[in-house]
């Protein structure tokens, strides 16, 4: 039987380590189809439908993903100096110009080589993968399928299943999600396996099952991970290996090491003093430099919204119901991917219900100038924050692709006043 | 007698202030940054000494301030410029619940609560427009002393209004309307309340709560009073040592530690 200590050796780090392994193996995988110029579906994280295309086991290729992959190890810069040498405006999405820097070179990335694609799948989640997607359509003639995701866009104003403006919404999904299977089918010349997409379904409410748990067990004090470094380890493998027996697996185990540090009081830092929430994207530029700034006063996230909207919703917890997998297909991508853009949106009653069951001390906001579908309304929010509650928070801006517009010593400055804040407030507390 | 100091290295200015237990100030020192911040900290700090006539063993802690605040390498510890005002402005003005300090490359909108911690707050970003960098520009383009721009401003008739929020571009909106024929104070007026107007949007992000108090160099400007005066409809708390407050701020901070009472702030403990 396993010492505690060779217990925490093997399980603690597990699901970081795990992670950055199952990424490196997708990549070389991604590489492996490029090499042999095989087919390859362009998706998104809102909306990805995973599901449909592992049916007819088209390789996923996520250009958001391999786009900040490329800030992450710090040459963001040159894909985006080439995007704009080409005519591409400063002002457009990072992310955007990172990829079609990306296409310009044939796929060269710092992890692999990325196949072009043959098929876009985009949902309307975000304004721009319309646009973007456009890109790929003129560049390669390739079709691009566009999901029409109906929602109301309102706080509290969506429909659920049983009313019947949720099952004509439904229906409407049900019936692309069939267009799109048609597509697949011409394309791959595979016939559709309902079978099949039972099993992928299952994959993936595995995997949906173990994200909502891993979010939920960082209530746990000290929290058992930083949801803007490990959590965005995490996220990654929740959008790259979703419909995956690895992926399902992985949030299995990852909910293990998460209920093992939980039982066993094992934090992130070696002192937690504050618990924070981060709204936003990461700034993927200084990633490891952004979050020390926060755990150099011992700040801990303890949650994201980005872990709710770039997960396309999976936060949420739908899963399929696999004796009906068409209808509930549709079902799940509409109240997920709805979810994902309420993320974005109106958080404001979501943070609020998180503070205390997280025991927040602070949230911290940070609208990015590549991003206006995620940036817009966090000023919004706050003000709704400041108005409802007393709890403190930060409102710093920088970019998730682009270094030119992150100043570290800015970022410094409005944290370090932040925390002394915090500090102060607490003692304040204690006095009182 | 137990005294403490603050030192302010600021972008333009270094100020450094020594408090006294009884939290009186007993010497104050100004000096221009200049390009080596270390030195200008420890010369500001001197100076300070040499005006108070105490011993540098004396002065049992000092905390540096302002964005050189890591360079003041003789100081015990460090506080951002944001709590050093707030802290600074309750000191002054007890009645204070907003702060706005507008210094030479920064504006800040500050809310405070009664005893001085901060609550809230807002800065300009990545751009030095609404700062005294703007009034720098425009000084400069029409060759007016930096200390005489305010009083000119308050005889202007017919204010212009300057468009541009680039400090950069600032100079040629200037000269282009010298060029049709603007008188300068008109001109003056205009630049004064195009910074007012930026600065009242951060102040408005926060909350503007009475009493405000108004810190930093430009508060040493009676047109940019003025300006924010008519703009807010109230008036601004300004103390003759407003240019001082971050550092009398960083003082209060460093009086606590030599005091021994609660300290809440130590910047960069590592937790990790």
């Amino acid at each position: 039987m396993a010492s505690e200590a060779q217990q925490v050796e093997e399980i603690v780090g597990r699901g970081t380590r795990d992670g950055a392994r199952l990424f490196r193996e997708w990549f070389d995988g991604l590489s492996g189809v490029s090499e042999q110029s095989g087919q390859a579906a362009y998706v998104f994280v809102m909306g990805s439908l995973a599901e449909v295309l592992r049916v007819f086991d088209l390789p996923m290729v996520f250009p958001e993903i391999h786009s900040l992959q490329t800030a992450v190890r710090r040459v963001a810069l040159e894909y985006l100096n080439q995007a704009e040498d080409y005519g591409y405006s400063p002002d457009i999405c990072g992310y955007v110009k990172a990829d079609f820097a990306l296409q310009l070179r044939q796929g060269e990335h710092p992890m692999g080589r990325i196949p072009k694609p043959t098929l876009a799948v985009i949902t309307n989640a975000c304004n721009t993968y319309i646009k973007w997607a456009e890109i790929w359509e003129r560049m390669y003639h390739i079709p691009v399928f566009t999901l029409d995701v109906p929602g109301t866009r309102a706080a509290g104003g969506q429909s659920w299943p049983g009313q019947p403006e949720f099952e004509n919404d439904r229906r409407y999904v049900s019936a692309q999600l069939t267009e799109l299977i048609a597509l697949c089918e011409q394309m791959t010349g595979k016939k559709f396996n309902i079978d099949r997409l039972r099993e992928v379904m299952g994959h993936t409410n595995e995997l949906i099952r173990g994200w909502r748990r891993v979010l939920e067990l960082n209530q746990s004090s000290p929290a058992v991970f930083n949801a803007v470094t490990d959590g965005t380890v995490y996220l990654g493998v929740a959008n790259a290996m979703r419909g995956t027996p690895e992926g399902g697996r992985y949030f299995t185990k990852l909910v293990e090491e998460m209920e093992f540090k939980s039982a066993k009081g094992l934090g992130t830092l070696a002192e937690e003093r504050h618990r924070l929430i981060f709204v936003g994207v990461p700034c993927y530029p200084i990633f490891r430099r952004f979050s020390e700034m926060f755990t150099e006063w011992g700040g801990i996230f303890v949650n994201s919204t980005y872990l709710w909207f770039a997960s396309g919703g999976a936060n949420l917890g739908f899963e399929y119901d696999l004796n009906r997998p068409l209808e509930s297909l549709a079902e799940g991508v509409l109240i997920s991917v709805r979810h994902a853009m309420d993320s974005m949106f109106f958080q404001d009653r979501a943070l609020i219900d998180m503070v205390g069951a997280y025991k927040v001390d602070g949230i911290v906001f940070h609208p990015i100038k590549s991003c206006r579908t995620t940036s817009t309304g966090q000023a919004d929010t706050r003000r709704s924050l400041l108005q409802a509650t007393d709890i403190p928070s930060l409102f710093i801006e920088s970019d998730m692709m682009d270094k030119r517009v992150v100043s570290e010593a800015q970022l410094k400055n409005r944290i370090d006043a932040f925390f002394e804040g915090l500090n102060a407030r607490k003692l304040q507390q204690a006095a009182n | 007698m137990a005294y403490a100091a603050g030192v302010d290295v600021g972008s333009t200015q270094t100020k450094a202030v020594i408090l006294d237990e009884h939290r009186r100030i007993v010497a104050r020192a100004l000096i221009d940054t200049g390009a080596n911040v270390v030195a200008a900290a420890e010369n500001a700090y001197v100076e300070a000494l040499r005006n108070s006539g105490l011993e540098e063993q004396q002065v049992e802690y000092v905390v540096g301030t302002g964005y050189g605040r890591y360079r003041v390498t003789f100081g015990n510890t460090q506080v951002t410029e944001i709590s050093c005002h707030g802290r600074g402005a309750v000191h002054v003005f007890p009645a204070t619940r907003t702060v706005l300090d507008m210094g030479g490359q920064d504006t800040k909108a500050i809310r405070v609560s009664p005893a001085g911690e901060i609550h809230d707050f807002c800065m300009n970003d990545k751009c030095a427009a609404g700062t005294g960098r703007f009034l720098g520009a425009a000084a400069a383009a029409l060759e007016i002393p930096l200390g005489d721009l305010g009083s000119t401003a308050l005889t202007a008739q017919k204010p212009v209004r300057i468009s541009t929020t680039c400090t950069v571009f600032a100079e040629s909106e200037v000269l282009s309307w010298l060029g049709k024929g603007k008188a300068i104070e008109d001109i003056l007026l205009g630049v004064h309340q195009s910074i007012g107007s930026r600065s009242i949007g951060l102040l408005r992000r926060v909350g503007v709560e009475e009493q405000l108090t108004f810190t930093g160099g430009v508060a040493r400007n009676v047109g940019m009073v003025h300006v924010l005066n008519e703009s807010l409809g109230l008036q601004v708390n300004v103390s003759e040592d407003s240019h001082y407050m971050g550092a009398i701020g960083a003082a209060l901070f460093a009086l606590d530690y030599v005091l021994g009472s609660r300290v809440p702030l130590r910047a960069g403990e590592a937790a990790t």
